[in-house]
């Protein structure tokens, strides 16, 4: 499997990465002045901006929070908020080949997952252009921390960022990636139609996290060759 | 510690390690062919389940939820949260 990951970094891949980034990273901004807002009152002001800037990842924090202020225990909180992370686990199998150097090169690499950066530099056919991925996280990292500062100290003065609708970008977004990067016809369709049917049947059976981490499942039709999928 | 410094610093670590595991266990490795067909289905396979999830997943989990978001329009999901109600379903009846 070759990939574009094995490109020069200088052949523009990080610097186009940063530029779609770089609008991506304002609506980070938007939902982590969300975060701020509703972890204050449960952490302080300090701990919200220390977890964006050691967790960076939007939903395990927001589930967290979630747990902490409903009374749970440290325990539930952090497994609420593994299970949402699980999924960086295919992720950065997906995204293996594609990367090189050695192991703590790679586990900088993966540092750098996020839905939105390892969706936007899928090249199809299994292949990520790591650079790219970089670039698109990059500016979302002091924006993620920026807004949860801003949402901890000026929460009680500005609405509720949530109000905006932010999150109905989100699956029209992951739509048209898949649409245009991933959804071929033979395997990738089937597997994507097998992965969203199990993840619409979990979803209501399931705490979040799961249906996406089950769905992923799907991807062992791989294991058949195309005489077998015929018959 | 307090519960919330526990949960920060064992989240961070754990989310650490969950990232750097695919790219550490797989990475600069050959490998097989079948293997490497399942890797490249990951991504329509996840792709397609993070559409339906951020489309009728509600955000607390456990129920599917229909709501302005399904639209794709930021203008119609922030006018549904001062407006309309979603269409939910749960196994389990709220209380």
């Amino acid at each position: 499997m070759s990939s574009e990951g094995q490109a020069d970094p200088r052949s523009g891949e990080f610097e186009r990465g940063l530029r779609v980034g770089i609008p991506y990273s304002f609506a980070a901004l938007l939902l982590a002045v969300s975060f701020g807002v509703l972890a204050q009152p449960v952490m302080g002001k300090v701990a919200p901006i220390v977890m964006s800037m050691t967790v960076f990842a939007g939903s395990a924090q927001f589930a967290a929070v979630a747990v902490l202020s409903a009374g749970g225990g440290a325990a539930a909180a952090v497994a609420a908020g593994i299970l949402l992370n699980l999924r960086y686990v295919p992720m950065g199998i997906a995204i293996a080949p594609s990367t090189r150097g050695g192991p703590l090169r790679r586990a900088a690499i993966g540092q750098a997952l996020i839905d939105f950066s390892w969706a936007a530099a899928s090249r199809g056919g299994g292949r990520f252009s790591v650079p790219y991925m970089l670039g698109v996280t990059m500016p979302s990292y002091p924006c993620w921390v920026l807004g949860t500062a801003i949402g901890v100290f000026a929460g009680e003065v500005i609405a509720d960022p949530g109000d905006f609708g932010l999150d109905a970008l989100f699956p029209a977004f992951f739509l048209c990636l898949l649409m245009e990067g991933e959804l071929r016809w033979g395997r990738p369709a089937l597997v994507a139609a097998i992965g969203s049917l199990i993840a619409l049947v979990l979803i209501p059976f399931t705490p979040a996290g799961i249906p996406v981490i089950a769905a992923t499942g799907a991807a062992l039709i791989g294991l058949l060759d195309a005489r077998e999928l015929a018959q | 510690m307090s519960e919330v410094w526990v949960t920060i610093a064992v989240l961070a670590v754990a989310t650490a390690v969950i990232r750097a595991s695919g790219p550490l266990a797989l990475g600069g490795r050959d490998i097989p062919a079948r293997a490497a067909a399942v890797i490249a289905l990951i991504a329509p396979a996840l792709l397609a389940a993070l559409v339906v999830v951020e489309t009728v997943g509600a955000p607390e989990g456990g129920a599917l939820e229909v709501d302005a978001r399904s639209s794709g329009s930021p203008r119609r999901a922030a006018r549904s949260r001062w407006g309309s109600r979603p269409c939910r379903w749960s196994r389990s009846r709220p209380s």
